[in-house]
C-alpha cells in the first residue's frame, strides 16, 4: 500500500522540508516505523509508549485514528495521512 | 512585529468577550510567506474550558487543507486568558508548534486592545514583540479580509 503522508511544519525540518511524501505500509504503525527509517526521529516525536501521543493529531483521509484503531487503523492504497500538532494551550 | 488591521483586533476582542469565561481561540491565515494576516477563522474550543483551549481536531484538519489549498498558512494563532494575564503560560509555550506565527493573547476579563500581546514561540522559548495596528491595508488587500 503506497501512502501520502502530509508533514506538519514543525517536522519539516526532519524530512528535510519535504511537505508531502509517499511511504508504504499496511497500518498507520507502519508508516511511522518506515518513516523513521528514512528519517530518524520522526517516531519519537508522534509516539509514545506505543500510542500516538496526545497531542498530536493523525487522521486518515478525514477521520481522526483516535476513533478508529490508533496506530493499528489499517490503510488502502491511495490513503493520505495527515499529521497536525494540536493547537492548544492554557 | 505583528502589523494587523483593526478591524481583526476588534473581532479578536468582541469573540473573546462573547466566549468569556472561556477561553475563546482562532487563527488569522494569509498568504504563506507574507507576514500579513487577512482572514480571521474563529476555532472551536473543545476544551470549553475557563483556562484551556484545544482547537477541534475535526475543525482544524478542515481550515488546514483549506490553507493549504489556498497558499496560506496561520499568520496570527489567538486565545484568551480569562484571568487577565497576558503572558504565555506553561502549556502555551510546550505546545507551540508553528514557529512561523504569531501567538496572540486575548485577556477577556479587561477587553482593551492595549492589553493584546504577541508572541513568537520558538523551541519552546516565548519572546514578546510589538503590534502595530493600522487603519488599512492596501485595497485590494482589505477584499479579502474577513472580520
Amino acid at each position: 500500500m503506497s501512502v501520502t503522508v502530509i508533514v506538519p511544519t514543525i517536522l519539516r525540518p526532519l524530512t528535510n522540508q519535504q511537505k508531502h511524501i509517499d511511504i508504504e505500509g499496511n497500518k498507520v504503525s507502519e508508516i511511522i516505523d518506515q518513516m523513521d527509517q528514512q528519517y530518524p526521529g520522526i517516531k519519537e516525536k508522534l509516539v509514545v509508549n506505543g500510542n500516538a501521543r496526545h497531542f498530536i493529531n493523525i487522521y486518515v483521509n478525514d477521520n481522526e485514528i483516535r476513533f478508529q484503531d490508533g496506530l493499528a487503523t489499517r490503510l488502502r492504497d491511495g490513503d493520505v495521512l495527515t499529521i497536525l500538532p494540536a493547537v492548544a494551550g492554557g | 512585529m505583528l502589523t494587523i488591521h483593526t478591524r481583526l483586533i476588534s473581532a479578536m476582542i468582541a469573540q473573546a468577550s462573547s466566549d468569556h469565561p472561556i477561553e475563546t481561540c482562532g487563527i488569522i491565515a494569509g498568504p504563506a510567506d507574507s507576514n500579513l494576516p487577512l482572514r480571521l477563522i474563529p476555532m472551536r474550543n473543545a476544551a470549553q474550558s475557563e483556562n484551556f483551549f484545544m482547537f477541534d481536531p475535526q475543525q482544524q484538519l478542515q481550515v488546514w487543507k483549506e490553507m493549504n489549498a489556498r497558499h496560506e498558512e496561520p499568520i496570527v494563532i489567538y486565545h484568551s486568558h480569562t484571568a487577565g494575564e497576558t503572558y504565555p503560560n506553561r502549556s502555551d509555550v510546550e505546545l507551540a508548534a508553528e514557529p512561523q506565527a504569531h501567538y496572540v493573547i486575548i485577556p477577556s476579563r479587561s477587553l482593551d486592545e492595549n492589553e493584546i500581546r504577541s508572541f513568537r514561540i520558538v523551541d519552546q522559548i516565548a519572546i514578546e514583540e510589538r503590534i502595530r495596528i493600522v487603519q488599512q491595508y492596501q485595497p485590494e488587500l482589505e477584499f479579502q479580509m474577513v472580520a
